[in-house]
């Protein structure tokens, strides 16, 4: 057996024990449990213990019956050092030695003497460390979003680690958030603005970018590869340069304040990337059906919209539901068109909701969760085209 | 023959491409044209509201008399600051009715009284009367005359369009702007944010590249940032990074891991002590690259999980053969097949993070050291007023844009010329 790789092998996965379990004891303080210290040193050498056991036992005991050991051990040493825990806490406790304990199953004495194996423990240990770090550093925002819209302002002044949610009490008061922003801030008007919008965007979008994706992608004309290439740069240039000649024209021709004048703006300014993915999918449909329907006298409208439409739904749709996620995330330019709170977007009113320093936080997580959760639903739902949609727009953002 | 059929195919091409090339051009093209028209004026948001002329009328009834009724126009210009040139008035009164005295510059013409004011300072006020007698006895309906609103119109110069030019405001973006400082923070905010998020991005798709439970599912979860709302996600950050109610700092201070609450979103440096050196880190910036990285590496990560997706196993089995270790074959396969995907990220992120507004502007506001180029110009324009000077600074924007383009668009080629 090799030193060094023996060495590595104890160090981190103890160290990712300790990794572990201080997540579980961060999710448990954020439940209103009082612990006060993630005790490095004892969990460290706890972990230690149990790699070198793993080796010297070896393949003795079946591996479900040795996880199993490990586990009531551990959870007694920790119950020990942290007195008066819930049930749910150990049981998570138990829960996470199993699955360490399965995953350091492989290592054996063998299995360390061949080559390369300290960097083999190293990269596989590494690839559990992210797993767990990435979800966990990605999911975290999004689940303090949503417990804390559930909690009230003088439970979160009390003890602002406690976010465990009271189930037990009244559905008025669990989501009472979500009913004062309904009902006091007008989220519903809100919610219709921004569908409106978001929809009314993707369909002129279409409307608009199909021909001229057809044109830019079958047919030849002067200045072609030039627009090709505009149509890429165009798409590169930022909103924030175009805000101040915008907000000068709208004003002066009453466009602000004016869900139209938005519609017009998001509509342009999506335009170049859903010309320059649909053009791209168009060139890859065969060119001899349309050959066949122009002998059929048929003229670019039928053209476009009996053969080319039913061949492209996948592209078309991912463009639409790409267009639709700008449009409905979108905030500059409603936070410069829009002052009336009567044609806020979603977008605009939570901002002019956090704009008052007096407004509870929870109203504010809430409004946050209604924005976010048509979107991250239509994402899940519809990831195929989604992320199809990413890559080719790509740019986007 | 061909002739006329490429010469339709033309037309249809034209055609077909107009609507969207007008539309892109009206709202893209044309504004950058018009911030080079405007950041040569002195123009500020004040200037920006065509003046008006306004009248409010009030209907009175005189004591003494019912046949009579009393109409009170208070009429103003609605700007402070220009003129309106020859004002015209045109108001309807019942046909039941005529005026009594009326004021000299107006006339009467079948039921229109027609007034020419002539030309209204900025400020401009005056109260205009008309007495209205009955005719045969019939007594003045004073909800008719309420109901009818009179027509005001007149001229103004627009401070827009007058070619009165300036280059104060390209002076004061260099040299009253601390120019400089926007630079540097500007080029620190993208250059970190670019090299994070692509770094994060190399070992997530690293990761999901490899098989494990739960894969596709930790896929999609990746891209939550990306796709989530970004207003949402700053409000969320900024509650979770506050320094008194704030989650991470409680938890932070509750483990014993600092003494103090770390104000990261409001403080411009934290000195830290290193060997005997206090290195003086910038706090708001780094959190707000650090949100930066969060939000963008899962673009970075779908791009090169499909390039990663695409180099050919037989390329690790053959290296498995020679008896190469993980680290040799993630330097000499992996890196090789994908640096010229980071490349072009890089490219495009830099040029999107050079531009980020939203994100700064939601967390910090640009205050506590975060002012980069976009959020100036918004600071400018917008804050301080000074339109003029919010375009100059979208013209710098402009001009460094396009020499990153250009070094993009060269990169593109050569590497299309490579393929």
């Amino acid at each position: 057996m090799k030193i060094k790789s023996l060495i590595l092998y104890c160090l981190i996965s103890s160290i990712f024990l300790f990794f572990l379990v201080s997540i579980w004891k961060v999710l448990s303080t954020l439940q209103g449990i009082e612990l006060k210290n993630f005790n490095f040193a004892i969990i460290l050498t706890l972990g230690i213990g149990i790699s070198l056991i793993n080796l010297i036992i070896g393949d003795k005991f079946h591996k479900i019956i040795k996880s199993l050991i490990f586990a009531i051990l551990f959870t007694f040493v920790d119950g020990y050092i942290l007195q008066m825990m819930p049930v749910w806490y150990n049981v998570g406790i138990f829960g996470i030695l199993i699955f360490y304990s399965l995953k350091i199953d492989k290592y054996n004495q063998k299995n360390l003497e061949l080559d390369y194996s300290s960097q083999k423990v190293v990269f596989e240990f590494l690839t559990l460390f992210g797993i767990v770090l990435f979800s966990f550093v990605i999911l975290f925002p999004f689940y303090m979003m949503l417990v804390t819209s559930f909690k009230t302002q003088a439970a979160l002044l009390i003890n602002p680690l406690d976010f465990s949610i009271n189930f037990a009490q009244d559905i008025k008061e669990l989501f009472k958030s979500y009913f004062v922003i309904f009902d006091t801030y007008k989220f519903g008007r809100y919610i219709l603005i921004s569908s409106f919008v978001s929809v009314g965007t993707v369909i002129i979008t279409l409307i608009f970018a199909i021909p001229a994706a057809y044109a830019v992608a079958r047919l030849n004309f002067f200045g072609k590869n030039f627009l090709s290439t505009s149509i890429l740069i165009i798409y590169m240039f930022p909103a924030i340069v175009l805000v101040i000649p915008l907000y000068t024209v709208f004003s002066q021709l009453g466009l602000r304040n004016n869900v139209g004048g938005l519609l017009i703006v998001y509509t342009a300014t999506t335009l170049p990337v859903a010309i320059y993915m649909l053009q791209g999918y168009f060139k890859s449909i065969p060119k001899e059906l349309e050959e066949a329907a122009i002998m059929d006298k048929l003229n670019w409208f039928g053209i476009i919209i009996k053969i080319i439409l039913p061949l492209s739904i996948p592209a078309i749709s991912s463009v639409a539901l790409y267009v639709f996620m700008i449009a409905w995330n979108e905030f500059l330019f409603s936070l410069m068109f829009l002052d009336n709170p009567n044609t806020f977007t979603l977008s605009r009113a939570i901002q002019y909701l956090s704009g008052d320093a007096e407004t509870p936080r929870q109203y504010l997580m809430a409004g946050s969760v209604v924005v976010t959760i048509p979107v991250l639903f239509i994402f899940v739902y519809f990831e195929k085209y989604l992320v199809s949609g990413l890559t080719a727009g790509s740019v986007k953002g | 023959m061909s002739d006329t059929l490429s010469k339709i195919e033309k037309r249809t091409a034209y055609i077909l491409l107009l609507p969207a090339v007008f539309l892109v051009f009206s709202i893209i093209l044309f504004p950058i044209f018009a911030n080079v028209w405007i950041s040569f004026k002195e123009v500020g948001l004040k200037d920006i509201r065509i003046p008006e002329p306004r009248a409010k009328k009030i209907v009175k009834s005189i004591k003494d008399s019912s046949d009579e009724i009393k109409i009170i126009y208070k009429l103003r210009n609605s700007s402070l600051i220009l003129d309106i040139r020859d004002v015209k008035f045109q108001d309807k009164i019942p046909k039941n009715s005529e005026p009594l005295n009326l004021d000299e510059r107006c006339q009467l013409k079948s039921n229109i009284i027609y007034c020419d004011f002539g030309n209204w300072k900025a400020k401009y006020r005056e109260n205009f009367q008309i007495v209205l007698k009955n005719k045969n006895g019939e007594k003045i309906n004073k909800k008719e005359i309420k109901s009818i609103k009179p027509k005001l119109s007149g001229k103004s110069d627009n401070i827009l369009l007058n070619t009165d030019f300036t280059l104060k405001n390209f002076k004061k973006v260099f040299f009253q702007n601390e120019f400089f400082d926007l630079l540097t923070t500007t080029f620190y905010y993208t250059f970190f944010g670019t090299i994070g998020s692509i770094v994060f991005g190399i070992l997530a798709a690293q990761l999901v590249n490899q098989k494990f439970f739960g894969r596709t599912f930790m896929r999609s979860i990746l891209l939550f940032p990306y796709v989530g709302p970004v207003v949402a996600l700053a409000y969320t950050w900024e509650l979770l990074l506050d320094p008194y109610s704030g989650t991470l700092n409680n938890l932070l201070l509750n483990f014993q891991v600092i003494q103090e609450p770390l104000n990261l979103l409001g403080q411009k440096y934290l000195t830290i002590n290193f060997f005997g050196f206090d290195l003086k880190l910038r706090l708001a910036l780094t959190t707000v690259i650090i949100f930066e990285i969060w939000r963008y590496f899962p673009l970075a990560f779908l791009f090169i999980l499909a390039r990663l997706q695409a180099v050919p196993k037989e390329l690790y089995e053959a290296a498995d053969v020679d008896g190469a270790g993980p680290l040799q074959k993630f330097i000499s396969i992996t890196l090789p097949q994908i640096t010229a995907v980071i490349s072009i990220l890089f490219m495009i992120r830099f040029i999107w993070n050079f531009n980020k507004f939203e994100d700064i502007f939601l967390l910090t506001g640009g205050a506590s050291g975060t002012r980069t180029l976009p959020i100036n110009v918004y600071e400018q324009g917008f804050t301080i007023s000074d339109i003029g000077m919010g375009s100059a600074v979208s013209i710098v924007i402009v001009l460094l844009l396009l020499i990153f383009m250009y070094i993009y668009f060269k990169l593109l080629g050569r590497r299309a010329d490579e393929n």
